[in-house]
């Protein structure tokens, strides 16, 4: 069955009285002819199991930059974000750059779960899961830069936000795409946390009922708040799930739109450009999908999920890459397109200055990155090859980390008047606080991939063929 | 209603029995076990009492607050109001400059000098040394009490050893001095003399004017550095003196210099001035006309200038050959003929020779009585090299029983000084006035510190017959003495200096000497009415010719005294160490000057380097200094560049072990001292080293939305000749000016509307400015290493640009030249020079307010952009989104930080005397900016509201507009149709679009086009050059 060819026509679909989907012929998803038992037995049962050796490693590895990282952070936190490389000049350098690159990767999760439930692409069903709990920690990371960076962080993380006072007529400038982000980033984190965790509860509850000792039991008892499984309770599940793929789709498009205003309303030339909120868009999904990828593979061999997650989820991730890859890379020919049709002298040379001026490395490593890199994914053997897409992987989120980068601190760097120009040289504790939120990042995922269940048994259970007639082709 | 019932709570209480109410009595009905315990274990209770104690104590302890005693007044002094400043005149003393100051007092501690402008010799400017000195009195570092060998001792003890010493020592008394023009201080050493006989008064400088003196000496017969009046003059030509940046009286020469080149109200003339020299000085970068030459060139150039001259003038010329390249120089002979009587030659030379030269060239000119006042000397300089050195060799001869150093520092900033400490061993008795164990106070043996001057009675007469009073603003704070009372009290003269000083001044003044003596007090000056002797020159230039000599050849060094640290007398002050050099921009070190082609040729730059420099070692007659090389557009080729007042190695925490010494190059002969030296041995390594720099783009890259300019000619053409005029498509395809639409609704301004006007051609770019405002708004100081990480705090800043040609005057050659070296740096051999002061421009539409999530940068009523450092949270967005990248960040905790305690008005007690009570000093985060000092605009409002009126133009001054000393800065109101500010920019308001508009041709917003709508008005930098010259520019 896994040599079938892949056909990217919309599918013919019956749907069944049971409310899902099922196409009449179809290539199946789940391959291994797995058995609704096979499903439970090969999810849960990572669940059950004693953590192995590979998992110890991997988060001794991710404690270890968490403590590292947390060194780096402290100091900033007691002695000043003056311990950063930033200047007179160049106000924001890594700390907004990470932060735009970690809510970027947190973008694919949303846009898997809510935008394809709702375009009903069920390839989306392996993936999901892990998609999501991805997403929830990158916004973790990604929040935590806003405060960071603050001047004074033990004020800063509370007076941003619109709560009523005694100290007068004390309030926020709503004027500000500071605050936009306060909102934008803090409802897609709920949103996403509440979506990520409804999908869980049915999953939840197959551990609780499968459990043989009495603390998982409880744990998972009341982690699946009481999970009957019961037609109605399937029906309010599925009816939650619809609303809030709803109200997470327009999130997808507005959390990035919002982030990209911090510079799109600025003056700052290289900042001030119409067309970042759908470039950014594009970017956060490119990094995000990419982000995914690189998580996958790894999960998917290490947990021997091949089933699961088939060479056809992979290639159509690889798909996304190849779209959104050229989105942005046309959004930077635009941008040096109305540079130069503008007429304006300082948006001129921030463009040459970002191709050939001392950051230039960052714009060229940018460049083929994000534009060269995802175009090999027109080659079917590129894309469909697990090693290959796993280094482009990695290779467009460095290559988006770098377009963040080139955004801010190229531009930042020389602006309008020369005499304070500047270049920014990151120091160990901006490295620190990056590595610090990998370290966080990763903990929180492996912690997940161990205890939660990575993939959505529940929904994969709707998408593997009829039990019986399967059984003989295995 | 009457109770007639009985309500009762139990049978208990209706039987009312005596257990009952035994029982009643009694808070709890059971027994407690208080305060006993059978075996007299601690019980539960005890427990938890000593706990609750403990815990009570502990917490009681740590919440006590740090006893600080705070003394109110008993009786509180009359004129010592909480929160209300008092201004006293006095005089700036230090060193060897003097200066008619005002200094502010808060709670009586002075904490602001400003300029005093009743005083002629003054008008009202400062310097960057005067507006920092204030900081050099609350110096921890100062000596606290009188020393003997180095212990501290009482002064009855210290007295009675040198009187002792003093009459029982042969041999003569020396008083080594800086120059001193104190009548008093003179009286003082009189009565020492009177006392001890054998007092000699020997006076240097460490920036030697020894040559122009015996010159003037020689020429006129009296010693003397006659004023110059450069308001007077229309051309001026420098031969490496920098008038503006180091000598005497430079905030006046710098008002009378700027007073030239105003353009104000229609003025369409304005003066020349030509620059021969070696280093680019900030007298040189204010040139129209610049050549660089080497200083070994110097005396060739002036005597050819004289036979120009004198060709011109019929009489005989000097037989020297003619120099290279005479085209400028030409230029500047023809110029100087036409302008005769307005014309005016000064040099930095030390030679004799030269100097006599010069002064004929200006007694050719007509320069005596018109731009040079020979009545009147300039006493502030009267050192003589030659007597320093006999009194080297009568120490060394042992006919010196007693040395005073008064005050100075030989061991330092005197060439031979280390040659007078060594052989100090040969005088009985040695005492040194400093007020600090500086490297002359180290090796004596008596050392009684002398007041700071805010200290100090004093007089000066700093000019011929225009006098000054020095008044004390504070009381002694260490127990140090006054110099001149210490020789009073040697001298057993009983009475008090004060005293002392009323005495010599009755004979000023006929009738009624109290009033008299008030007012001169009060005014801090009093100009004499002087009997000018009518001195004449006599040169006879084809004499004195033959002697100029040109003892050029290999890397010739050119010494020259910066901007800030200047002599280096101030050395300690970080306030002084931070302000950036005009040129280089540079700060806390000095470093080499070299030709930029010469390192692009040699090798000398680091490629790529950001504030790299390459680390070159210079050596004279086997002294070496280790800097690092700048490659300086528009030095001499083949010449180096090395600043004085650096490589202080006991002059306190800030000063020390930076930078080299570069006095101990100065080359000493017979014929006095020269700041010159031919053949140094100049040997680059490969090591590299990094300088701290507040910019380091060097032009502004053909924007000329930034810097507008023209040339005079251009300008009495067309008066907005340079002007940059942007222009907006509007949705119809009209071309609109910026301001002519708005999404904004814009703000009303319906009392005050402060603005300024940023004169670029009166501008010297010294940069007084910078640390007036440093001082007044409590702006900490953040050492080298934050510099480097470019993050100095000034909210004040002179951006300095270099720029050349328009390119298509560019000849083959030119761009041959240019294809080989840096693009950006087109002319690099010689540039023209700009000075942009940068400050928060307090924009109408500011950027940086909309984008402050929690509105702590916000819009005033008045037109200020304000800082609210309370409710600031620190994202830096405002930073960021601001154009001109005048906001700065507090990346740490400046104050009370022991890794900042070069920020010596944040970092002790004492030195935090000096904060001005009304600024905040701000915390760790927070981001500030200047304020158009809204402190000094809420006092003068508030004045003026006390007396019913509304504020007068003038009475709120910004600290940088009151300091600056060529008047380049004008605040005021712009909705006072009278004020200064509205009448320059013959202002206009439109109400409906909520914009100011200027009629004044020359001004300009910089970045209009980004349509902020600045509150600081420019006005277009003129050069007087003609146009298409095909001279260097």
């Amino acid at each position: 069955m896994s040599d079938a060819t892949i056909s990217l026509a919309p599918e013919k679909e019956l749907v069944h009285e049971t409310g899902h989907a099922e196409a009449e012929v179809r290539i199946p998803l789940v391959t291994g002819g797995k058995t609704v038992h096979d499903v439970s037995a090969d999810i849960a049962g990572r669940v059950e199991q004693k953590p192995t050796l590979t998992w110890m490693l991997a988060m001794a590895v991710s404690l270890g930059l968490l403590l590292i990282g947390g060194y780096a952070v402290a100091i900033t936190l007691w002695d000043g974000i003056g311990m950063w490389g930033l200047n007179k000049t160049v106000g924001w350098a890594w700390d907004i750059t990470n932060f735009v690159w970690w809510v970027g990767i947190g973008h694919a999760g949303t846009l898997i779960s809510a935008v394809l439930l709702l375009f009903r692409q069920r390839w989306r069903m392996s993936i999901n899961r892990a998609s999501e709990a991805m997403t929830i920690f990158a916004v973790i990371c990604a929040a935590m830069f806003p405060v960071l960076h603050m001047g004074r962080p033990w004020l800063g993380f509370y007076w941003a936000l619109p709560l009523p006072n005694t100290f007068g007529s004390l309030w926020v400038n709503f004027n500000s795409p500071l605050l936009w982000d306060v909102f934008a980033i803090s409802t897609y984190f709920s949103v996403s946390l509440v979506f990520w965790y409804i999908g869980l509860i049915p999953d939840f509850a197959t551990i609780r009922d499968r459990a043989t000792n009495k603390i998982s039991k409880v744990i998972y008892g009341a982690l699946s708040f009481g999970w009957t499984g019961g037609a109605k309770t399937w029906a309010h599940y599925e009816t939650v799930s619809l609303v809030l793929a709803g109200l997470a789709t327009p999130l997808v498009l507005s959390v990035h739109t919002i982030v990209s205003f911090d510079f799109a309303t600025s003056v700052i030339p290289g900042w001030h450009t119409t067309i970042f909120p759908p470039y950014f868009v594009a970017g956060a999904i490119f990094s995000g999908f990419a982000m995914v990828l690189t998580l996958l593979l790894v999960t998917r061999k290490v947990y021997k999920l091949e089933d699961y997650i088939t060479i056809q989820h992979i290639e159509m991730m690889n798909i996304v890459i190849i779209v959104t890859g050229s989105i942005v890379g046309i959004a930077y020919i635009t941008e040096f397109f109305i540079a130069w049709y503008s007429g304006v002298e300082a948006e001129q040379y921030a463009f040459i200055n970002r191709a050939t001026g001392p950051y230039r490395w960052a714009y060229w490593s940018m460049m083929t990155c994000n534009v060269i890199s995802p175009q090999l994914f027109w080659f079917k053997k590129i894309r469909t090859n697990l090693a290959a897409t796993f280094i482009i992987s990695i290779i467009v989120n460095i290559g988006m980390w770098f377009e963040r980068f080139v955004i801010i601190v190229t531009s930042l760097h020389r602006d309008f008047l020369p005499s304070s120009w500047a270049m920014f040289y990151p120091t160990m504790y901006d490295i620190g606080v990056y590595v610090f939120t990998f370290g966080l990042f990763f903990t929180a995922f492996f912690l997940f991939a161990k205890f939660f269940p990575v993939i959505n048994m529940a929904e994969v259970k709707s998408i593997i063929k009829a039990t019986g007639e399967k059984k003989s082709a295995n | 209603m009457k109770e007639t019932k009985t309500y009762w709570k139990g049978i208990e209480q209706l039987e009312n029995t005596p257990e009952f109410q035994q029982r009643a009595s009694k808070e709890f009905p059971e027994y407690l076990p208080i305060n006993d315990s059978e075996n007299g274990e601690p019980s539960r209770r005890d427990f938890l009492k000593m706990m609750g104690f403990g815990v009570a104590a502990v917490s009681l302890a740590a919440c006590e607050a740090p006893v600080r005693k705070a003394i109110p007044y008993v009786n509180k002094p009359v004129d010592v109001d909480p929160g209300i400043p008092n201004y006293y005149a006095t005089t700036y003393a230090m060193g060897n400059d003097v200066s008619s100051v005002v200094v502010k007092t808060r709670e009586g501690r002075p904490i602001k000098i400003e300029g005093n402008e009743l005083s002629k010799l003054n008008q009202g400017g400062t310097s960057t040394q005067m507006e920092s000195s204030v900081l050099s009195l609350y110096d921890q570092e100062r000596l606290q009490n009188p020393k003997i060998g180095g212990e501290d001792t009482d002064w009855d003890t210290i007295d009675n050893r040198i009187k002792n010493e003093l009459a029982a020592n042969g041999g003569k008394i020396s008083i080594l001095s800086y120059s001193n023009c104190s009548p008093s201080t003179a009286r003082a050493v009189q009565a020492l003399n009177d006392k001890y006989g054998n007092v000699e008064h020997i006076q240097y400088d460490p920036v030697s004017f020894s040559g122009l003196l015996d010159a003037y000496e020689s020429a006129t017969g009296a010693r003397m550095l006659p004023l110059h009046d450069f308001s007077a003059a229309s051309t001026m030509v420098s031969f490496g003196a920098d008038f503006l940046g180091s000598w005497p009286n430079k905030s006046l020469i710098s008002k009378q210099f700027a007073s030239t080149r105003k353009l104000e109200g229609g003025k369409k003339e304005m003066s020349r001035l030509y620059s021969f020299e070696s280093n680019l000085s900030l007298t040189g970068s204010n040139a129209d006309y610049r050549k660089p030459i080497k200083p070994s060139e110097q005396g060739q150039y002036i005597a050819n200038l004289y036979n120009l001259l004198a060709s011109k003038a019929g009489v005989n010329t000097i037989g020297i050959g003619k120099v290279q390249d005479p085209v400028l120089l030409e230029k500047a002979a023809s110029d100087l003929w036409r302008t005769r009587g307005k014309s005016l030659v000064v040099s930095s030379s030390n030679d004799v020779n030269v100097q006599l030269i010069v002064i004929a060239i200006n007694d050719l000119l007509g320069s005596y009585g018109s731009t040079i006042d020979l009545s009147k000397s300039v006493n502030t300089r009267k050192g003589s090299d030659a007597s320093v050195a006999k009194l080297i060799s009568d120490v060394k001869g042992g006919q010196v029983g007693t040395v005073i150093f008064y005050n100075c520092n030989p061991a330092y900033d005197h060439v031979m000084g280390q040659n007078l400490i060594s052989s100090l061993g040969k005088v009985k008795t040695t005492i040194s006035t400093s007020d600090r164990m500086d490297e002359t106070a180290s090796s004596v043996k008596y050392v009684t510190p002398d007041h700071h001057y805010l200290e100090s009675w004093n007089d000066f007469e700093a000019v011929t017959g225009h006098y000054s009073l020095s008044q004390p603003t504070i009381q002694n704070i260490f127990n140090t003495r006054q110099v001149q009372d210490s020789f009073l009290r040697w001298s057993d003269v009983n009475t008090s200096y004060y005293d002392f000083i009323r005495e010599g001044w009755s004979e000023l003044s006929a009738d009624d000497f109290e009033s008299f003596w008030k007012k001169t007090l009060h005014d801090g000056s009093y100009d004499a009415e002087t009997s000018a002797e009518s001195l004449s020159v006599s040169v006879d230039a084809t004499v004195v010719g033959s002697n100029i000599k040109s003892n050029g050849g290999g890397m010739e060094l050119s010494i020259y005294s910066n901007y800030s640290v200047g002599d280096g007398v101030q050395a300690n002050n970080p306030w002084l160490q931070e302000m950036p050099d005009p040129i280089t921009k540079a700060c806390w070190e000095n470093y080499f000057t070299v030709s930029l082609a010469e390192a692009m040729e040699k090798g000398w730059i680091v490629k790529g380097g950001d504030m790299d420099y390459k680390v070159a070692t210079l050596t004279v007659n086997g002294t070496s200094v280790t800097a690092p090389v700048i490659p300086q557009p528009g030095q001499a080729y083949g010449t180096v560049g090395l600043a004085l007042g650096y490589g202080r190695t006991k002059a306190g925490k800030v000063a020390d072990g930076v930078g080299v010494n570069a006095y101990q190059l100065i080359s000493a002969s017979s014929s006095g001292l020269s700041y010159n030296v031919s053949n140094v041995t100049f040997e680059v390594s490969e090591q590299v080293s990094k300088v701290a720099q507040t910019q380091t783009s060097q032009t502004y890259s053909g924007r000329e939305t930034v810097v507008q300019e023209a040339t005079l000619k251009e300008y009495q053409k067309d008066p907005q000749a340079g002007r940059y005029m942007p222009k907006i498509s509007a949705a119809s395809g009209e071309k609109l000016k910026p301001y002519a639409v708005s999404l904004w609704k814009g703000h009303e301004y319906n009392n005050h509307h402060w603005g300024m006007i940023v004169d670029l051609n009166s501008c010297t770019g010294c940069g007084t400015c910078t640390v007036a405002c440093q001082t007044e708004n409590n702006i900490p100081v953040v050492g080298k290493e934050e510099v480097l990480n470019r993050r100095e705090m000034h909210w004040i800043r002179i951006d300095r640009y270099y720029s050349s040609r328009p390119e298509n005057e560019y000849t083959d050659a030119d761009r041959a030249m240019m294809k080989q070296k840096q693009p950006e740096l087109p002319e690099i051999e010689n540039p023209e020079v700009t000075f942009q002061p940068m400050m928060c421009q307090q924009c109408n539409s500011a950027p940086c307010e909309t984008v402050c999530p929690v509105a702590a940068t916000t819009h005033s009523t008045e037109g200020l952009n304000q800082m609210t450092y309370n409710r600031c949270i620190g994202t830096r967005y405002c930073a960021n989104n601001c154009p001109y990248k005048v906001r700065r960040f507090n990346w740490f905790k400046y104050h009370d930080n022991e890794k900042f305690d070069k920020n010596l008005a944040m970092n002790n007690d004492l030195g935090k005397m000096v904060l001005n009570p009304d600024v905040t000093v701000r915390a760790r985060g927070v981001m500030e900016k200047c304020t158009f000092c809204v402190q000094r605009i809420q006092a003068g409002k508030l004045e003026a509201k006390n007396e019913g009126r509304r504020p007068v133009d003038g009475e709120v001054q910004t600290a940088c507009a009151k300091s600056c000393p060529s008047d380049a800065l004008v605040f005021g109101d712009m909705k006072d149709p009278e004020s200064k500010i509205s009448k320059t920019l013959k202002l206009n308001y439109n109400e409906k679009m909520k914009s100011v508009e200027a009629k004044e041709d020359r001004a300009y917003h910089v970045l209009e086009e980004l349509r902020v709508m600045p509150n600081i008005w420019y006005l277009t930098k003129i050069r007087n050059k003609d146009t298409n010259d095909k001279l260097e520019a």
